[in-house]
């Protein structure tokens, strides 16, 4: 007990979240064994057994460090975000969900209702009764809630103070391998934490700062999906008409997606001092269209049927707007 | 947000009353109040208002709080920044604020001087004050940019206009390079032969000035040359040149003109005769030619398409044709560029039913001009295009092509003044009858009218009428023969047949042909109707919106020869002043790439009008030019990683007057996400 | 300015320096009256629109937008109108998307001299934003009313 007692604590949770953000941490590898020998991990859904009233039991601040990944889309989500504020001395934005709202996000396209209604009346979804989640239900032993789903999704940051933001879907292993080396320097006292604030486990420009196709001046004519043509693997991808978010992304990736033949679709978020994510892909595409027609402008953009999609993929609640009107707009 | 980041500013607010032109519709005593209060938060340390902000006393107000109140952002809430932004930047600069540091915000062109409701006039201007002040804060000192003035300029056209400007500079000591398309100077006022009101004739007037600008030690004239690229910014502009080939060696050629005499190869002249006299192969456009030196017109010339003749080789005593000169392309570095590039007839043969073209008798004002022209075709003498008969009954249409909706809606501004002089001409010459149709008659500058008067009295006969048609389908009586104009005479209601032996058609000005190629060249723009824009139509001609580029002559607009004189002179008289103070200042609007955060994506490269924006390669990084960015900011909103900042506009003081004008930050509404 | 009854719809206006801006300008100097509801905003040039200034607008209350720049061919910048217009192309998607009816975002050229043509189509834009109402963007307000029907506790502070 007393070894423990010395080390500092850590925390891992997961809000609206794919679980992806744990498999990176895991995949850094034996690196995870210096998570342990630094740290007391002492609330992690994925790895280890321990209940809410344990965190609310623990003294305020007494965690050192949590890494907090999920996007806010329920109380349930939120209560915890501030419980874990609360007892936490450093709270991390991990990964594109708390940062952004990544993939829960896209929800912000629609209301409440319709996502529930969707779900269960799908096709394939066996449900004769047509039945709906209710929030409570009277048991024998008393009344169960179910979390209250918000209008919309939220960021970490738009519900509670954070620290540090870790962008990244997932946040890739070789910068969460850098980030807790940097952080067990810090505790060594051989560095500094940066400002608060700060983006860490990332470059300081955007993906086509790692990617290694050849760019030229951009004119763009057509856009094509991905699946109706075949790459050329040395040529900038948006010159070869496809929709490649790697101008506006944050680096640090190491522009995986674009080496694989696979265009950059954002999972980075924003490049430092970037407000609103979707609208430099708004401006810089919109600006490079080869046409200066109005119609012929429309034929060209018919080719994205989806901007918000496309552009907003990963970042819709981190957005000047944040979420369509039908999500919140209450229904008289 | 930012708000967080930002050290609190001293803000000093000041509304204008503007006598009653802003106080009569905004309560600017509630506004000055309502700054000091709710925008105290935001730094506003102090707002005053006045009666006339824009007056010495005014300006001391502003001086004297700057000193005494340490203030370090000025809001001025007033007339248009287009006025009086300078007034205010003066001020603060006096006081040792840097002037950058001071936002005028306009509460009169865009608020009371437009809405009539006192309450919302007075709530938007708070709105707009509350903007600037958001926006001033994120002001930064700034530093013009100074550019050194090469001292040369190049003119553009040898016409009156580009005669003069290159007249004025050389005279003051300068150089000049004079760039002129034809293988002589002169330009259409060549061609004319009398001037009015004067009736000066045109070569005896002009030519001293050729001969000047041929001979003159600081003008160096290129001639049967064609600018072809421009680089560069005021100050310092590269000029490429291409010198098309005479095949003559101007070394050797003394101007005899026994190559033309001897060439066998008539042509007509379709540019200096308008199509009615004939030139050689060989040829120079007129006598007075300057240069002298002929050229060859390689299309007509028989040796270039058949390989024989050389008739101009064995005669020329120098030795002085070249059959193998090849285009040169010449560069040069000059300051200033001034465009006096002229103008173009409109083609009446866009007007069927007046039948040019297809009534031999009905002539073009140019044509008239070289029929007049003591050394034009006919020597003098106006006869029909039969080359001998003399008209007995001449009709003069105005407004060919001008005033009109289906060609061009303007007024071409010297046709009524021609057709006069061709009327005068025609009596003094054949005494013919001579018909003048004309809608109004616009005389206005010195001995114009008067002019008019004595046409009058020679006995002209005028019909206020639009032509309808001119046609020789003859209908009544003595028609036979002749040329009818039907006519509505509108100040007797009656329609009119009119037989007649000559139609002159006064047609109008117009753009040259190539216009949009010129503009595209050297980075102007061209109005609807296709002449170049000035920088101001009222207060400044000569200027475009393109710092060291002037523009003098026709090329702005249809003018008189008086007109385009002063504005060669004009255009001379902003280059010999830039010229003396040795560099010219500009403005510090510029877009700058941080190359830290630019990954090389290039989507900026292609989005710079002016090619301020350079790539390396090696680097794989963007960066602007500062002293060719014009400071638009396209590439600013362009970067899609927001590695690109301007100043002046840069993005936090847009957001930030959004905010304000949005009132949020007096209000203190539920913050905007972050 | 929220209440339906007197709804009075706030817009927000860029204009550039060398034309839009100058026919307002020229509107003013010729007291031509336009309808208050338009605040306008000074860029250079169209070019400068960046789609985060009409995102800030909106979701800072802004119930309409107005861009506005030289006429095509005619800027000051020789071709920067023609990126405004691709953008806004673009960025008129995004916000149909996003539920912001198109009739809430205008493109509107206008050299220096035409005044009265832009007096009269912002009296015709505000007429058109005043029909469909206040946009009132404020998502969070439904998180306000959602919170009310929470079922864990708050963590007090």
């Amino acid at each position: 007990m007393t070894e423990t007692q010395a080390k500092p604590k850590f925390a891992m949770y997961w809000a609206a979240s794919c679980g992806g953000c744990e498999i990176a941490t895991l995949n850094t590898g034996e690196k995870i064994l210096d998570v342990d020998a630094n740290f007391e991990v002492v609330f992690w859904p994925v790895a280890m057994d321990a209940k809410y009233k344990d965190v609310e039991a623990m003294e305020d601040g007494s965690i050192l460090l949590t890494l907090f990944n999920g996007a806010i889309r329920n109380d349930e989500n939120e209560h915890i975000a501030h419980l874990l504020r609360r007892k936490s001395k450093i709270l991390v934005a991990f990964g594109s969900c708390a940062n952004e709202g990544c993939m829960p996000a896209l929800a912000n396209l629609s209301s409440v209702q319709d996502i529930i209604d969707t779900a269960f009346t799908t096709l394939t979804t066996d449900n004769p009764q047509g039945l709906r989640p209710q929030p409570e239900w009277e048991a024998p032993e008393g009344k169960l809630h179910i979390p209250t789903m918000y209008p919309f999704v939220r960021t970490l940051d738009q519900v509670v103070d954070v620290d540090y933001y870790m962008p990244g879907c997932p946040p890739e292993s070789h910068q969460i391998a850098a980030v807790i080396d940097l952080v067990i320097q810090v505790l060594q006292g051989k560095a500094e934490l940066p400002p608060k604030g700060s983006v860490i486990g990332a470059g300081d420009s955007t993906v086509c700062d790692e990617c290694a196709r050849k760019r030229d001046v951009k004119v763009i004519h057509e856009f094509k999906r991905i699946q109706h043509v075949i790459l050329d693997p040395n040529i900038c991808i948006l010159e070869q008409g496809v929709l490649c978010s790697g101008p506006a992304t944050r680096s640090g990736c190491k522009a995986l997606c674009p080496a694989a033949g696979s265009p950059c679709i954002g999972c980075y978020g924003p490049a430092e001092g970037v407000i609103d994510y979707g609208s430099r892909l708004i401006t810089a595409v919109g600006s490079v269209i080869g046409s200066n027609n109005p119609d012929e402008i429309e034929r060209i953009l018919d080719g994205i049927p989806d901007p918000v999609g496309s552009f907003y993929r990963f970042n819709l609640a981190g957005s000047l707007l944040q979420a369509a009107k039908p999500a919140w707009t209450v229904k008289g | 947000m930012h708000e967080k980041e930002h050290p609190n500013e001293k803000i000093g607010v000041y509304v204008c009353h503007c006598g009653s032109n802003i106080a009569g519709t905004v309560d600017v005593e509630d506004v000055a109040k309502w700054a000091a209060e709710q925008l105290k938060h935001r730094g506003v340390v102090i707002a005053r208002d006045y009666k006339f902000m824009c007056s010495s006393l005014g300006q001391e107000l502003i001086e004297k709080d700057i000193k005494e109140l340490g203030l370090t952002r000025v809001v001025v809430a007033a007339c248009s920044p287009h006025l009086h932004e300078l007034t205010f930047r003066t001020a603060c600069k006096n006081a040792g604020l840097n002037p950058y540091l001071c936002e005028l915000v306009s509460i009169r062109e865009q608020c009371s001087w437009v809405h009539t409701n006192r309450t919302a006039a007075t709530e938007k201007s708070k709105a707009i004050i509350a903007g600037g002040v958001e926006r001033v804060i994120w002001h930064e000192p700034l530093t013009p940019l100074k550019v050194p003035i090469h001292p040369a300029t190049l003119v553009v056209g040898g016409g009156i206009a580009g005669i003069q400007a290159a007249l004025e500079i050389a005279d003051a000591g300068y150089p000049v390079y004079l760039v002129e398309r034809e293988p002589s100077i002169g330009g259409h006022m060549a061609q004319f032969d009398k001037t009015f009101p004067t009736l000066d004739c045109s070569a005896c007037i002009l030519t001293p000035k050729m001969v000047l600008a041929g001979t003159h030690p600081n003008i160096t004239l290129i001639s049967w040359a064609e600018v072809t690229h421009v680089d560069g910014y005021v100050g310092n502009f590269q000029v490429t040149i291409k010198q098309k080939p005479r095949y003559v060696n101007t070394e050797l050629c003394n101007g005899c003109g026994i190559c033309q005499e001897k060439c066998p190869k008539k042509v007509i002249d379709d540019i200096f005769e308008a199509g009615l006299g004939n030139r050689k192969a060989v040829y120079t456009p007129f006598p007075q030619a300057v240069p002298r030196y002929p050229v060859i017109d390689r299309e007509n010339c028989t040796y270039f398409q058949k390989g024989t003749c050389r008739a101009c080789e064995k005669f020329c005593p120098t030795n002085a044709i070249d059959f193998t000169q090849k285009e040169e392309l010449l560069q040069m570095d000059v300051g200033q560029i001034i465009l006096a590039t002229g103008y173009d007839l409109f083609d009446p043969r866009r007007i069927p039913q007046y039948g040019y073209g297809r009534l031999a008798n009905v002539f073009t004002s140019l044509e008239f001009e070289r029929l007049t022209n003591a050394a034009g075709p006919t020597g003098g003498k106006i006869v029909l295009r039969d080359g001998v008969t003399v008209p007995k009954t001449v009709g003069i249409v105005h407004c060919v092509g001008s005033r009109d909706k289906n060609y061009n809606n303007y007024c071409s501004s010297i046709c009524c003044m021609q057709s006069l002089k061709f009327a005068h001409l025609a009596e003094e010459r054949t005494g013919a009858e001579v018909y003048n149709f004309y809608i109004d008659m616009r005389t206005p500058a010195k001995s114009y009218d008067e002019f008019y008067q004595r046409v009058l009295e020679e006995g002209t006969h005028f019909i206020r009428g639009r032509v309808a048609s001119i046609s020789d389908a003859a209908r009544n009586p003595g028609e036979e023969g002749k040329l009818i104009i039907q006519v509505e005479d509108t100040l007797i209601g009656k329609q009119r047949r009119i037989p007649v032996d000559m139609v002159i058609l006064s047609a109008g000005l117009e753009p040259r042909r190539d216009h949009k190629e010129t503009a595209r060249l050297f980075g102007l723009s061209c109005s609807a109707d296709g002449w170049l824009i000035e920088r101001h139509p009222k207060l400044d001609p000569v200027a475009t919106m393109t710092e060291g580029i002037l523009i003098a002559g026709c090329v702005q607009g249809p003018k008189d020869i008086p007109a385009s004189v002063v504005q060669g002179a004009a255009a001379a008289a902003r280059v010999l002043g830039k010229i003396q103070q040795k560099e010219v200042t500009m403005e510090p609007i510029r877009a700058t790439v941080d190359q830290d955060k630019c990954s090389g994506c290039r989507i900026c490269n292609n989005l710079c009008p002016f090619n301020a924006i350079l790539f390396h390669a090696d680097r794989a990084v963007s960066e602007v030019n500062p002293a060719l960015c014009q400071g638009c900011g396209t590439c600013v909103a362009a970067c899609p990683a927001g590695a690109i900042s301007g100043t002046g506009f840069s993005d936090q003081q847009v957001l930030s007057q959004i905010e304000g004008l949005l009132m949020l930050n007096v209000r203190q509404l539920e913050a905007v996400p972050a | 300015m929220t209440d339906t009854q007197n709804f009075e719809p706030v817009i927000i206006g860029f204009t550039c320096n060398w034309c839009s801006y100058r026919a307002a300008d020229m509107a003013g100097t010729a007291r031509i009256k336009y309808e208050p509801n338009v605040r306008l905003i000074r860029l250079m040039c169209s070019g400068r629109l960046d789609p985060t200034f009409v995102l800030k607008a909106f979701s800072g209350g802004a119930d309409g937008v107005l861009v506005s720049g030289c006429h095509p061919g005619d800027c000051h910048y020789v071709e920067q109108n023609y990126k405004a217009l691709r953008r806004f192309h673009l960025l008129r998607r995004v916000l149909v998307q996003m539920g912001i009816e198109p009739g809430r975002i205008k493109l509107l050229w206008a050299s220096a001299a035409e005044g009265a043509i832009l007096a009269d189509e912002i009296n015709k834009f505000v007429e058109q934003v005043r029909a469909l109402g206040p946009l009132n963007w404020k998502p969070a307000q439904s998180i306000i009313e959602a919170q009310a029907s929470v079922s864990f506790q708050e963590v007090p502070a």
